[in-house]
């Protein structure tokens, strides 16, 4: 099987008028069997596609993002613990994972990545991106953070420290970017829709101008 | 093991491509593949340690080439295989053999966003105390086992402090190969970016990483 030859963008054609790509139905082949053995429910499969694809999203981290720049109080106890902070919060269909926030300041810039595999905060930011999960983004995070920064158009200087946080446990990150200027006057919702997924992973700072990008 | 898979300090291996109107999912054969590693997890046939073991075990060039959830179709074909769920012939056929039993699905119907939203916690309560404290100076040791570890080799040997205790977490050496959880410390430390990557890196500069007890050692 996992010999078997693969292309690299192997995306199924349902929705146009070509036949299913060898991957897409390699899954439907494996779907069947694990349904017809009732080790899956087809139906169970519909829901968990249905929550990633509405439910689950970076909403739910500019949310927490928002209401610590709002609240001072709220923000001591999301730094002090993440975890305990995020579940002050109701969030449709999340997991509670353990979870540690890091601020960034002028003087600290703070970048998260998983050198070992894919571990992201899922719960708060949707599922990864594919950059995110790349062999380029997870080789240089760690030994050319500023390059990589870099080419994200986040040019930092010398004097500002660069975090890198490799997720290798059970334990995932959440970036806390800086409050763009010139948005004082803006309420917890309005500031939720100006915290991208890309801020609270590290890899761009906020300006007040950004509109709701991914 | 020193798999391809652990991949931080390598160069060459491109550019950083960013698509500004990236899906959830690419194809929809994506989110089947996602949803049916979190139904067979629910079995206990695969945990979060042994699906990553199932990746790194892949071939390293097919590691390289495929795609992210082409990776994770094989690994969790792969499980499914040796965990002798399934045959290749039935694989082949999209359906059991003749006389084989029907299971009932732990989860069905809209349960399947509830486990989403269901609480996955690695903390474990154990009796020990941790060995080190907020502010030691510890070394990442040098081992090369040839199953699942998660100290990368970019830290092995090296010198860091500690800076957060976690609790007890479940310990994904033992765990990957359904050997026991295992539990014991598990710290952030804090390693200088020319500790790791040499006296041109930014002195300013850190990596993290979350280790347990048995991958460190005082210094």
């Amino acid at each position: 099987m996992s010999n078997d030859p693969h292309h690299h963008h192997d995306h199924d054609h349902e929705h146009g008028q070509d036949v299913p790509s060898p991957t897409a139905l390699r899954v439907k082949a494996l779907e069947s069997l694990l349904v017809d053995k009732g080790l899956v429910d087809p139906a169970a499969l519909d829901a968990i596609v249905d929550a990633y694809e509405t439910k689950i999203g970076p909403r739910n981290g500019a949310r927490v993002v928002a209401r610590a720049w709002t609240d001072p109080a709220y923000k001591a106890r999301l730094l002090a613990d993440a975890t305990a902070a995020i579940e002050e919060i109701d969030f449709p269909a999340a997991d509670r994972p353990h979870m540690i926030a890091v601020e960034n300041t002028p003087d600290v810039h703070n970048l998260v990545v998983c050198t070992l595999c894919s571990c992201y905060p899922w719960t708060l930011l949707g599922l990864p991106p594919v950059w995110y999960k790349s062999s380029a983004y997870r080789s240089r995070a760690v030994i050319d953070p500023r390059g990589v920064l870099r080419e994200f158009g986040t040019t930092l200087g010398d004097d500002v420290a660069v975090h890198v946080w490799d997720s290798t446990a059970e334990v995932r990150y959440l970036v806390v970017p800086e409050r763009p200027a010139g948005t004082e006057g803006l309420d917890e919702d309005a500031l939720v829709a100006l915290v991208t997924r890309d801020s609270m992973v590290g890899v761009v700072k906020l300006a007040a101008t950004n509109g709701a990008a991914p | 093991m020193n798999g391809v898979h652990d991949m931080g300090g390598m160069h060459g291996l491109g550019p950083i491509v960013y698509d500004p109107n990236e899906p959830v999912f690419h194809a929809s054969w994506e989110g089947r593949v996602r949803g049916m590693v979190q139904l067979i997890a629910a079995w206990g046939l695969v945990n979060i340690d042994a699906g990553r073991h199932s990746l790194e075990r892949l071939p390293p060039v097919d590691y390289l080439r495929w795609t992210y959830f082409e990776k994770w179709l094989a690994a969790l074909t792969n499980r499914m295989l040796d965990a002798g769920q399934i045959t290749a012939e039935e694989l082949a056929n999209g359906r059991r053999a003749d006389g084989t039993a029907v299971a009932t699905p732990p989860i069905t119907g809209a349960m399947g966003a509830a486990l989403l939203a269901s609480v996955h916690t690695y903390t474990r309560d154990i009796a020990a105390k941790p060995l080190y404290a907020d502010g030691d100076r510890v070394r990442a040791r040098t081992i090369n086992p040839e199953g699942h570890t998660r100290l990368p080799r970019y830290a092995r040997g090296r010198f860091g402090v500690v800076t957060r205790y976690h609790g007890a977490h479940v310990y994904p050496d033992t765990n990957a190969h359904f050997a026991g959880e295992a539990p014991q410390p598990l710290y952030t430390v804090r390693f200088t970016a020319r500790e790791l990557w040499g006296e041109a890196a930014n002195a300013a500069d850190t990596v993290s990483l979350d280790l347990w007890e048995d991958y460190l050692e005082r210094a």
